[in-house]
């Protein structure tokens, strides 16, 4: 555990504070933060674009923006190999239960970001080929906003994302 | 029309028996699945392809995945509101759609564009060109395992994004174009980080150019693939850099120039073999004369008007609306209810990156089009991908994806 | 060569079949009955005065309410004359059927699917007329004007139950 550093000082102060007033947590709890901190660590998305937003995803990963710096710039081809779903872009009724599958096929523990306005509500297109909301088919974990966000601003949804594995939220747990 | 969990929809043997070939159906080749979830398909393509061994008999594209009814909005949005929908369509060259599109319109309308205005519309597109063209280089580069490539285009293509940031407020879904001429004139600064580009940018072509073009692991996957003859090539109705690297002479830029493009000196260059290496090269050489088109309208760019002062088609200015009531009463119509052409049909088209884009517009003397239909280059060069293919290995199906740059939005629309 | 010449070539050898031509806006327009478009089409690109060897572009349009409802526009340019055409056909809305081009053009062969895919015209000894777009299992052709655009309309709220009960997957 050493480089790891002692995970009851790393914890929030005053989130688990006991008669003593000193942090004191089970094994199991320090287990769960070490496996946290790993999973923040080398988050490996999957190499999945649909539309607009896969080429900021693309914008983010590449030498600009460096998405690499997070510890993600192994993107996985496989659905079996990634613990992370961009879904950049627009989700039409024909892609939708491929969308889906794909979702299924992803190992457990798996989040989900939807990126841009399409993927989080439809977006412009409110009409009869666009899912409204890929929220209706797969739990999001993160939604990022804009058409398409800049990559700023997904690089802010996977710190957010981070966050909330690091506070141990339920995954897909927003709905 | 719901989506159940986990559905994915499954075709049988009998409904695809015309696609393949008769030994298909005796079991002696593979029928292989490909999409639409690949890292080289470009997005979300579906291949059914036929294999030999590693020989492709036959490749059968299926594609839809990405079907958005931009068509069908367009029906029910004003003309001026269009404009930020067809930047969706081809979202790597969305100036090249805008103008397509506003282009179209003011064919339907009968308005002239102030010459400052052309002029700078011929800047961004072919802005626009470079930046799509180093998106296709990198990821086509990356198919074929060519990984720095796809580091050093987009070190570049930020450099367009932020010019385009600069004009538009947005880096990629510019709608900076409206009918009669832009949104705005083009900031302080503009010309000058234009020409900053244009410094750096020959150097930069040149090593990507040194990267691949002698490169023996490059060239044995590249010479040779994915060959396609110039009568195929106009049967299938291919256009753009994949018709050029066959060969053909056909450019709208020069064909039919529109924009003010006959201003200007540019060459138009020319494949010879029509294989995948033939049209790298066109691309590569294209985005040098990209930048001497860019070059000379810096140049010769006119000051005036950055848009038309025919009151039909353009909002009076905001100063305007201060003292005018006229003006006023003329903003709220304008914005709510649009402008209403003749009725009739257009057809325009210009070179996007990818070939020939062209818009139809059917108008009823409504504010709202008839119908609005997008002659997307993607959709139509795609069907060709069967005639390349044949005959290859499966490996290069990937370089020849690659090769013909594909964007899935366009091809769904 | 001009396209005065190839309007005039086929009113010479179409009378009958040539409905109206069209001028607007620099384009030109040749109307023709639906039982003559492959020999004209043919004509238009084997005749050595015309040569339309390049399909450009075919799309249908929808006049609803108008009659004849619809119209299937084709888009020819000639590469070595540098020219363009269109030619257009009207169907009735009883019977939406044309003779397919494919035998001419190849390229015809997926426009012919995306029009026989969001508008339901069908086309007439098309090799492998299937809907191209949207999914198989799809009802109805989205393109015609009698077909509402939105499915879902647009919620203005932000209780996630509220919006679940309305959304169209409650109904299963």
């Amino acid at each position: 555990m050493g480089t790891v550093g002692n995970p009851m000082i790393a914890m929030a102060p005053g989130q688990k504070t006991g008669e003593l007033g000193v942090a004191v947590t089970t094994l199991e709890e320090a287990l769960e933060w070490v496996a946290a901190w790993g999973r923040t660590r080398a988050m490996w998305p999957l190499l999945f674009g649909l539309a607009c937003c896969a080429i900021e995803m693309m914008a983010t990963q590449a030498s600009h923006y460096d998405l690499s710096r997070f510890g993600m710039e192994i993107m996985r081809a496989s659905p079996r190999q990634a613990d992370l779903m961009i879904v950049a872009g627009r989700v039409s009724r024909k892609m939708a239960p491929v969308v889906r599958r794909l979702y299924d096929q992803m190992t457990e523990p798996k989040w989900v970001i939807a990126m841009g306005d399409c993927a989080s509500t439809g977006g412009v297109f409110n009409n009869y080929a666009i899912v409204q909301g890929v929220d209706e088919i797969i739990p999001v974990d993160v939604y990022v906003s804009g058409c398409p966000p800049r990559p700023e601003g997904l690089i802010e949804g996977i710190l957010l994302l981070h966050e909330k594995i690091r506070k141990g939220t339920r995954s897909g747990s927003s709905r | 029309m719901a989506i159940r969990e986990g559905e994915v929809q499954e075709f049988t043997l009998e409904q695809l028996k015309h696609l393949v070939s008769e030994r298909a159906l005796r079991g002696e080749t593979i029928l292989l699945n490909m999409g639409p979830q690949h890292p080289s398909t470009h997005g979300v393509l579906r291949l059914l392809v036929e294999l030999d061994g590693e020989t492709i008999v036959s490749v059968v594209p299926d594609i839809g995945y990405l079907h958005t009814g931009i068509e069908k909005h367009c029906e029910h949005r004003t003309y001026t509101k269009i404009i930020p929908l067809t930047d969706r369509i081809d979202y790597l060259s969305p100036m090249s759609n805008n103008l397509a599109y506003v282009m179209a319109v003011e064919k339907l309308m009968g308005v002239e564009v102030p010459l400052r205005a052309q002029y700078i519309r011929v800047i961004l597109t072919e802005l626009q060109r470079i930046a799509s063209h180093l998106v296709w280089l990198g990821t086509h580069a990356l198919d074929i395992a060519a990984m720095s490539v796809f580091l050093y285009c987009f070190r570049e293509r930020e450099m367009i994004l932020d010019i385009f940031e600069m004009v538009s407020g947005q880096r990629m879904m510019v709608s900076y174009f409206r009918v009669g001429g832009l949104w705005r004139d083009v900031p302080e600064g503009f010309e000058e980080a234009v020409r900053a580009f244009l410094k750096l940018m020959p150097a930069r072509i040149n090593e990507y150019e040194r990267l691949l073009k002698k490169n023996p692991l490059w060239l044995r996957r590249t010479k040779g693939v994915g060959v396609i003859s110039p009568e195929d090539a106009i049967a299938w109705g291919v256009t753009g850099p994949s018709l050029r690297g066959s060969g053909v002479n056909y450019d709208v830029r020069k064909a039919q120039p529109y924009s003010s493009y006959d201003h200007f000196e540019f060459d138009v260059p020319l494949g010879e073999n029509g294989d995948v290496y033939d049209r790298f090269m066109v691309r590569i050489e294209e985005m040098r004369q990209s930048l001497r088109i860019i070059d000379q309208a810096l140049r010769r760019l006119p000051k005036g008007p950055y848009i038309t002062p025919d009151r039909k088609v353009t909002p009076p200015p905001k100063e305007e609306l201060a003292w005018s009531m006229e003006a006023l009463i003329h903003h709220f119509k304008f914005w709510t209810e649009g402008f209403s052409p003749p009725p009739g049909e257009v057809y325009h088209a210009v070179e996007s990156p990818r070939g020939e884009f062209g818009v139809y517009i059917n108008s009823d003397g409504s504010p709202r089009p008839r119908r609005v239909h997008f002659r997307a280059p993607s959709f139509v060069n795609l069907q060709a991908l069967p005639i390349m293919a044949k005959g290859s290995l499966v490996a290069d199906l990937v370089a020849i994806i690659g090769s013909i740059d594909i964007v899935l939005g366009e091809v769904d629309r | 060569m001009s396209i005065q010449e190839v309007v005039e070539a086929v009113r010479a050898r179409f009378a009958e079949a040539l409905q109206e031509v069209i001028e607007f806006r620099g384009e030109t327009t040749l109307v023709v009955r639906r039982e003559a478009l492959v020999e004209l089409c043919r004509f238009l690109r084997d005749d050595p005065a015309c040569r339309f060897n390049f399909l450009s572009d075919l799309c249908a349009v929808d006049y609803w309410p108008e009659r004849p409802r619809f119209a299937v526009n084709y888009h020819l340019y000639s590469l070595p004359h540098n020219l363009r055409l269109r030619v257009k056909v009207f169907l009735e809305e009883e019977d939406p059927v044309v003779p397919t081009v494919t035998g001419i053009w190849p390229t015809a062969n997926w426009h012919e699917r995306e029009v026989y895919d969001l508008f339901g015209i069908r086309f007439e000894g098309h090799p492998d007329l299937r809907r191209i777009l949207l999914p198989e299992d799809w009802e109805g052709h989205p393109l015609r004007r009698d077909h509402p655009l939105v499915i879902e309309p647009v919620q203005f709220s932000f209780s996630w139950r509220e919006i679940d009960s309305r959304k169209p997957y409650v109904n299963e």
